[in-house]
């Protein structure tokens, strides 16, 4: 039996991860699947790479798997926690930079924390990658899914839904 | 100085269009529903070859911003061209388009998943499912690694950002709050 949900305390976490997310919602999925499974024990593992699966196979943005994962959670009230935890941070940021960036674009300080925050995302999204393989992948058969997906991502120009979607009948058709 | 809006990056002859929430917000909703496998290539389709409300320039701007902002960038450029057209009002339309209806798309996959995620042939094709995913992660995570200067202290955060989060699995908060000022003074001494 999983332990129940504190949607306050998931609301707060969220929100502060939403100001870390640079890059997207890849790189602060390590620490969403270390809060919400290990630390709390709220969902499996299994559960988690579900919900991240379904949302990349759904239209929208990527982010949008919080709503899912809420959902999971907590029902109604868990999706929409999540959601505005995860979305109103950044949009709130985003507002008043636009307010202010408009008097004042492109300063080198804009620059220097682009280049010295973009290796950390690229860190943190490799981290979620192999989180996520970890939980999804159960032997060696996953993983060379797995990586097949990486090499077709790095060599070809296929649209990832169909690549979900092979992921899908591989899994019905008991290959993995 | 330039000026706050570059009236360069517009053709002369086209006036800046005017767009009330009501056209953001279809607007934004018709591309995020479309958006299968990533929103962006649908924004510039919508928001540049269609409908013409921003130029390639004036789109790679906004996408840039978006970029060093903390958030989805998709949702970043939604609240900026939202502002941008029709203030408060147009920057609450486009966000809101561009996530209710993925948002009620979630829920009803959530009601699936809670009746039958426990099936076998289901459980099988999410599994399968799950490790494309995973590698879609990995490889966006390659890709990123591209854009690196081929020098080896941004290499080093981002080994360090793995080792601390990925394999270490220590919370993000402490982990970036230790690298990135360290990361932050490294750029711009490169910088200067």
């Amino acid at each position: 039996m999983m332990d129940a949900v504190d949607l306050p305390a998931l609301g707060l976490h969220f929100a502060l991860l939403s100001l870390m997310a640079i890059g997207g919602i890849s790189s602060i999925l390590p620490d969403m699947q270390r809060y919400v499974v290990e630390a709390n024990h709220w969902l499996s593992g299994t559960q988690f790479a579900d919900a991240y699966a379904l949302g990349q196979a759904a239209p929208g943005p990527n982010m949008m798997f919080v709503t899912l994962l809420g959902w999971q959670l907590a029902g109604w009230a868990g999706a929409i926690t999540a959601t505005l935890a995860i979305i109103f941070p950044p949009v709130l940021l985003t507002l008043a930079v636009t307010r202010l960036s408009a008097n004042n674009p492109a300063a080198p300080l804009g620059r220097a924390i682009r280049g010295g925050l973009g290796p950390i995302a690229i860190g943190l999204t490799l981290s979620s990658g192999w989180i996520l393989a970890h939980s999804a992948d159960h032997d060696w058969r996953g993983a060379l899914l797995t990586l097949a997906t990486v090499v077709l991502m790095l060599r070809t120009r296929l649209n990832p839904m169909w690549l979900i979607l092979a992921g899908a009948v591989a899994g019905m058709s008991g290959i993995l | 100085m330039p000026t706050a809006q570059p009236p360069a990056a517009r053709a002369p002859e086209t006036a800046p269009p005017k767009i009330g929430p009501l056209e953001l917000f279809l607007a934004f909703s018709q591309l995020a529903m479309s958006g299968f496998g990533g929103v962006l290539p649908w924004a510039h389709r919508t928001l540049v070859e269609r409908k013409a409300w921003l130029t390639p320039r004036e789109f790679v701007d906004t996408l840039a911003l978006g970029q060093l902002l903390p958030g989805p960038n998709i949702g970043n450029m939604a609240v900026m061209i939202g502002y941008r057209f029709a203030g408060y009002a147009g920057a609450a339309a486009a966000f809101a388009g561009l996530v209710g209806g993925p948002f009620l798309l979630m829920i009803a996959a959530g009601m699936l998943y809670s009746n039958y995620g426990a099936l076998p042939l289901v459980q099988q094709a999410l599994s399968g499912m799950s490790a494309v995913a995973a590698g879609l992660v990995l490889a966006t995570g390659l890709k990123m690694s591209g854009s690196m200067k081929r020098h080896w202290r941004p290499w080093l955060f981002t080994a360090l950002a793995l080792a601390g989060v990925g394999a270490l699995r220590w919370p993000l908060l402490a982990v970036v709050g230790a690298l990135a000022p360290f990361a932050i003074a490294a750029a711009w001494r490169d910088e200067a």
